[in-house]
């Protein structure tokens, strides 16, 4: 590998440590407004406690510069990357394991990752396909940006799939992220972000869901019908009553965001990725030379 | 809804049935922190819990901490876990072991209500994800049992002002989640209606 490569690499992996623990401790501006919104909208009394709660939670985690909450996840990157950036992704790749690593021991952080059917931990929170990453490529760039999105599993455990037909429609759609908020009840610690992947196929449809848990707060789909979509659900899930920690109240979500793709013409896919009202993500964007960015709001 | 403040272990049983779904507490005194494969060791495993439960409470959690000692450990950022996975333990816990309080995120199922009734006890809803209050209200880790579960081992926590908690589940059949539940249910059927 050549010198550009081999400090490219170290910045990433730099990157990647410091975007991990940085995640887990300042969650963004966008994520504070929007729970001082649902503190100031919500009229329960066990949920204005949690709400109060947990705004409380975020000034601590800043003042003793703590986690915001102890559930260090797995580690998700989103990987844009430039078609001129000087370092292939299975270099990425590396640096971005490296990294976790370096920061679940450094700090240290607890390390989650086990092996699926041993249940054995298997290192800092890597193992076989961990951390996990989104890739995209951009022609005409040579930059690279990387999110941490530490995903709990409180939330991931909430994750939904169904393959509506064509004949549900999109009221088969709103249907099954209805029932799907409703029954997962408090377990997912709302209110927090719905994310929604429509189209593509069953797995890809998971993907986007994943993917749009990780937009900013309130960022609308780029296609207005799917925008409207997101307001219409939005308004929907919170007249459902299950309120902050599933405790009763009107602030059930923070958001619903949408991500879909074009699909074949028998598929009608739908899948739910809850995201915790501790919506944590960090970027970094990094240039060609590999001087880093860091972006708390991206 | 009342406000009240419990020290655990308790002694005297009226501790318990004076809490009522939605009601405040706070927790002081000793609380034991358990989790999946703690529970899997003692029910599934058949292995005798080295610490006494008697009026305890538990709280689900698997702690971020430094090991500083042999047997010593200093708490970095301690939260709570989602409860749901663990409610087939809630009868055992009370009639074997005599718990009285389970405190986590997110609520039991409806199955808790009956064992929680004929047994006295009560699920604490704590704010899921808030560990780094959490983390301040516990004043120090005093034992641990099985480390070799880490970090689902056995706790015994000293804490100070513990919460604020909402009773999810008390002692009479009372569950907000139910509640919560049975409303929503009612309200998607509008919902449905609508679209």
């Amino acid at each position: 590998m050549s010198a550009v490569a081999t400090d490219l690499q170290h910045a990433v992996e730099d990157a990647a440590a410091y975007l991990y623990v940085w995640a887990l401790k300042d969650i963004p501006q966008d994520l504070r407004d929007a729970l001082a919104e649902a503190q100031k909208r919500e009229t329960s009394v066990p949920g204005q406690r949690v709400l109060s709660t947990i705004i409380k939670n975020v000034g601590i985690a800043d003042d003793e510069k703590n986690l915001v909450c102890q559930d260090t996840g797995i580690a998700v990157y989103t990987c844009r990357v430039g078609e001129h950036f000087p370092l292939h992704p299975t270099r990425i790749y590396e640096a971005l394991k490296h990294g976790t690593e370096r920061a679940t021991v450094e700090h240290p952080l607890r390390s989650n990752a086990v092996h699926t059917i041993t249940r054995e931990n298997t290192g800092p929170n890597t193992g076989y396909r961990l951390p996990i990453v989104h890739w995209e490529f951009i022609p005409d760039w040579d930059g690279l940006d990387v999110k941490c999105v530490p995903k709990g599993s409180g939330s991931e455990n909430m994750s939904f799939l169904k393959m509506c037909v064509p004949a549900d429609g999109v009221k088969g759609i709103k249907q099954f992220v209805l029932e799907s908020i409703v029954g997962a009840g408090g377990k997912p610690c709302p209110p927090g972000i719905v994310g929604v992947g429509i189209g593509g196929s069953a797995d890809y449809a998971m993907y986007l869901a994943k993917e749009a848990i990780a937009r900013p707060i309130g960022t609308r789909n780029q296609d207005p019908i799917v925008a409207e979509l997101e307001d219409e659900l939005y308004g929907l899930l919170n007249e459902t009553g299950i309120g902050p920690m599933g405790l009763g109240g009107d602030v059930t979500v923070l958001q619903c965001h949408i991500e879909h793709a074009d699909t074949h013409m028998t598929l009608n896919p739908v899948a739910v990725n809850y995201q915790c009202w501790a919506a944590r993500r960090a970027s970094a964007h990094i240039s060609a030379d590999g001087d880093i960015d860091y972006d708390r709001e991206a | 809804m009342a406000t009240h403040e419990v020290t655990f272990p308790i002694t005297d049983e009226r501790e318990i049935l004076k809490l009522r779904a939605g009601d405040e507490v706070t927790v002081q005194g000793h609380i034991i922190g358990i989790r999946d494969r703690t529970q899997i060791r003692i029910f599934d495993q058949g292995v005798e819990p080295p610490m006494d439960l008697r009026g305890a409470f538990l709280l689900h959690t698997a702690p971020n901490v430094r090991k500083v000692a042999e047997g010593k450990y200093e708490k970095l950022c301690i939260g709570t876990t989602t409860s749901a996975r663990m409610v087939r333990f809630t009868e055992p816990l009370g009639a074997q072991y005599g718990v009285r309080g389970i405190c986590g995120k997110g609520g039991f199922p409806d199955e808790a209500i009956e064992p929680m009734q004929k047994l006295g006890m009560v699920y604490f809803a704590i704010v899921g994800g808030a560990a780094a209050l959490e983390t301040t209200q516990i004043e120090e880790i005093e034992e641990v049992a099985w480390e070799e579960l880490m970090p689902e081992c056995l706790w015994k926590f000293r804490v100070k002002d513990f919460g604020p908690l909402t009773v999810g589940i008390d002692a009479h059949g009372g569950s907000l989640y139910h509640d919560v539940q049975a409303a929503a249910q009612e309200k998607l059927k509008e919902l449905y209606a609508r679209l």
